[in-house]
C-alpha cells in the first residue's frame, strides 16, 4: 500500500467537494475527483460526499455510469466511505422521494419527523454503540456537524452494523460500519479536529486494507 | 443533543472584511480566509461571509476568499450577498460554500427559495430577513442592505419563506445591527414561536449575556456577531462560557493541539 492512499471522491453535482478535498489532502491521501465509472480503476478507496435528496442523486449516478461500478465496489468489500446522502444511498429506498437507492444496507431512509428543529443543522454529540478504528482518538460523544433532514434507518436484522447514533427528538443511526464499508450522517470534513482525526482514521485504515 | 451555536461573521466587500454601523461607514478589518481560521481555532461553530459589495463584476473575488477558506477552515461556510439565480448559488456551493443565504433577490421573486431548495436541497439554503421595528410587536422586511422598504411583514414573511423551503432563516434587526444594543428578542420569538427551521439572531450583539438572551428569550438556534469577535471584545469562548454558565448546550472549545 501506498504511503499516500489514493481516494475516489465521487462527484455527483451534490455540493461542495472543496473541503472534503482539502480535508482528505490535509490527512494523507492522494485524491481524485471521479465522474465516470471508469475512474474508480486504481483508487484504494471510494468516498461517496453529498447533500440532498435521493432520486436526483441516484439520476445524475446513473447519467455517470456510476451506480454499477459502485455496486461492485461494495459487493467485493472494499474501502468505501458515505457521507450524509453518501451514507443514506447505501440504503434500499428513500421515504423523501420514493427513489430506490443502491440496496446494500437493509433499510430506508426515513425522515426525522419528531426532531424540534428540522432540517436537523448544527454540531451534535456522537455516541459509540461499539468499538471501531474509525473512531480511535475521539471522545465517546463528541460534537459532529450535521445538516440533514432524513436519516438511514437499518433494518431491525441489520442492527449490529450501527456504529453509533445522535439524539435529536430521538436516536437515530449516526454512523454504521459493516467490513469495508463505513458511513457517517455527519460531515466531518466540516467538523474541525475531531472529524479530521476520523478522516485520518480512514486513511489509515485504507493503509492497512 | 444538539448544540447551540455561536457564529462568526465576516461582513466582505472587495475580498476584504470590513465593519461598518448599519451597513455605512465600511472599515477594512483584514483577510477574510486569516480571519476565518482564527474563528474556527476560537471555537466558532460556523462562518458566515456576507458580500455587502455583492457587484456582479467583482463576483470572482468573493468565489477566490470562499475556496481559500475553505481550504483553511473546517467548519461551515454560509455565504450571502447578491446571489440572485440557482446558477450563481451553484457557483458559490461549488467555490467550497456549505451553505447561501439569500436576501432581496427572494423577496423580489420568492420562486427562488423553492427553485434553489428543489436543486439543492433545503439544507442549503439559508434565507436572511432584516427586519425593521415598525409598531410594538409589528415588523418590516427592509431589503438592499437595509435601505428599501417592503411593505412585508417580517414574521409573516419568515413562515412564507420556511414553508417555501428555507432551510434556515437568518434574522437581523436592522435597528439594533452594529448599535451593541443588544439581540431583538421580541422579533426572534415572534419569528421561531411559528417555523420549525432553526432561526439564527443577528444584529446587537454587545456581550455573551445577549447571546444568552437571544437563546433564552428569541428561542434561536444559533446566535450571529462579527464586530465584538473581530475586536477581541469578546473571545468566543468567553460566549460559550456565559450561555454553557446559563444551562444552554454549546459545543465546548477544543484546546489547540500543541
Amino acid at each position: 500500500m501506498t504511503a499516500r492512499p489514493r481516494i475516489a471522491v465521487v462527484d455527483y453535482g451534490a455540493g461542495n467537494l472543496v473541503s472534503i478535498d482539502q480535508a482528505l489532502t490535509t490527512v494523507g491521501a492522494d485524491v481524485t475527483v471521479v465522474r465516470d465509472g471508469e475512474a474508480l480503476r486504481g483508487a484504494d478507496a471510494v468516498i461517496v460526499p453529498g447533500v440532498g435528496a435521493a432520486a436526483p442523486a441516484m439520476a445524475r449516478l446513473d447519467a455517470r455510469g456510476l451506480t454499477e461500478p459502485l455496486r461492485a465496489w461494495l459487493a467485493a468489500d472494499r474501502p468505501f466511505l458515505g457521507i450524509c446522502l453518501g451514507l443514506q444511498l447505501l440504503f434500499d429506498g428513500s421515504d423523501e422521494d420514493g427513489a430506490a437507492t443502491l440496496g446494500v444496507v437493509p433499510g430506508r431512509t426515513v425522515r426525522l419527523d419528531d426532531a424540534p428543529t428540522l432540517p436537523h443543522i448544527g454540531w451534535n454529540q456522537v455516541e459509540r454503540r461499539r468499538p471501531h478504528a474509525l473512531f480511535d482518538g475521539i471522545a465517546d460523544g463528541a460534537d459532529f456537524y450535521f445538516v440533514h433532514s432524513y436519516v438511514g434507518a437499518p433494518d431491525a436484522g441489520a442492527a449490529d452494523l450501527v456504529l453509533a447514533t445522535t439524539d435529536h427528538g430521538g436516536a437515530f443511526t449516526s454512523a454504521v460500519a459493516r467490513g469495508s464499508l463505513l458511513g457517517v450522517q455527519f460531515h466531518p470534513e466540516r467538523s474541525g479536529r475531531d472529524g479530521l482525526r476520523l478522516l485520518a482514521n480512514f486513511v489509515d485504515l485504507v493503509r492497512a486494507a | 443533543m444538539l448544540r447551540r451555536r455561536v457564529i462568526a461573521c465576516l461582513d466582505v466587500a472587495d475580498g476584504r472584511v470590513v465593519k461598518g454601523t448599519r451597513f455605512v461607514d465600511l472599515v477594512d478589518e483584514g483577510d477574510p480566509p486569516e480571519l476565518a481560521e482564527r474563528y474556527a481555532d476560537e471555537g466558532a461553530d460556523e462562518l458566515v461571509f456576507l458580500d455587502i459589495t455583492a457587484a456582479p463584476e467583482r463576483r470572482g473575488t468573493l468565489l477566490d476568499i470562499v475556496e481559500r477558506t475553505a481550504r483553511r477552515a473546517f467548519i461551515p461556510l454560509t455565504v450571502g450577498g447578491g446571489v440572485r439565480s440557482v446558477s450563481e448559488m451553484r457557483d458559490v456551493l461549488r467555490a467550497g460554500a456549505d451553505k447561501v443565504a439569500i436576501n432581496t433577490a427572494a423577496v423580489a421573486d420568492p420562486t427562488l427559495i423553492n427553485r434553489c431548495a428543489g436543486r439543492f436541497g433545503r439544507q442549503a439554503v439559508v434565507v436572511a430577513i432584516d427586519a425593521r421595528s415598525v409598531a410594538p410587536g409589528a415588523w418590516e422586511v427592509v431589503v438592499k442592505g437595509g435601505r428599501q422598504a417592503t411593505g412585508l411583514d417580517a414574521v409573516a414573511w419568515a413562515r412564507r419563506a420556511a414553508d417555501l423551503g428555507a432551510g434556515e432563516l437568518l434574522v437581523t434587526s436592522i435597528d439594533r445591527d452594529g448599535t451593541g444594543s443588544g439581540f431583538d428578542t421580541d422579533l426572534l420569538r415572534a419569528i421561531t414561536s411559528g417555523v420549525r427551521v432553526p432561526v439564527i439572531a443577528s444584529g446587537g450583539a454587545a456581550g455573551p449575556d445577549d447571546f444568552v438572551a437571544a437563546v433564552r428569550d428569541g428561542g434561536a438556534d444559533a446566535v450571529l456577531a462579527a464586530s465584538i469577535f473581530h475586536r477581541r471584545i469578546h473571545a468566543i469562548a468567553d460566549v460559550k462560557a456565559a450561555m454553557a454558565a446559563a444551562g444552554l448546550p454549546v459545543r465546548l472549545v477544543p484546546a489547540a493541539v500543541a
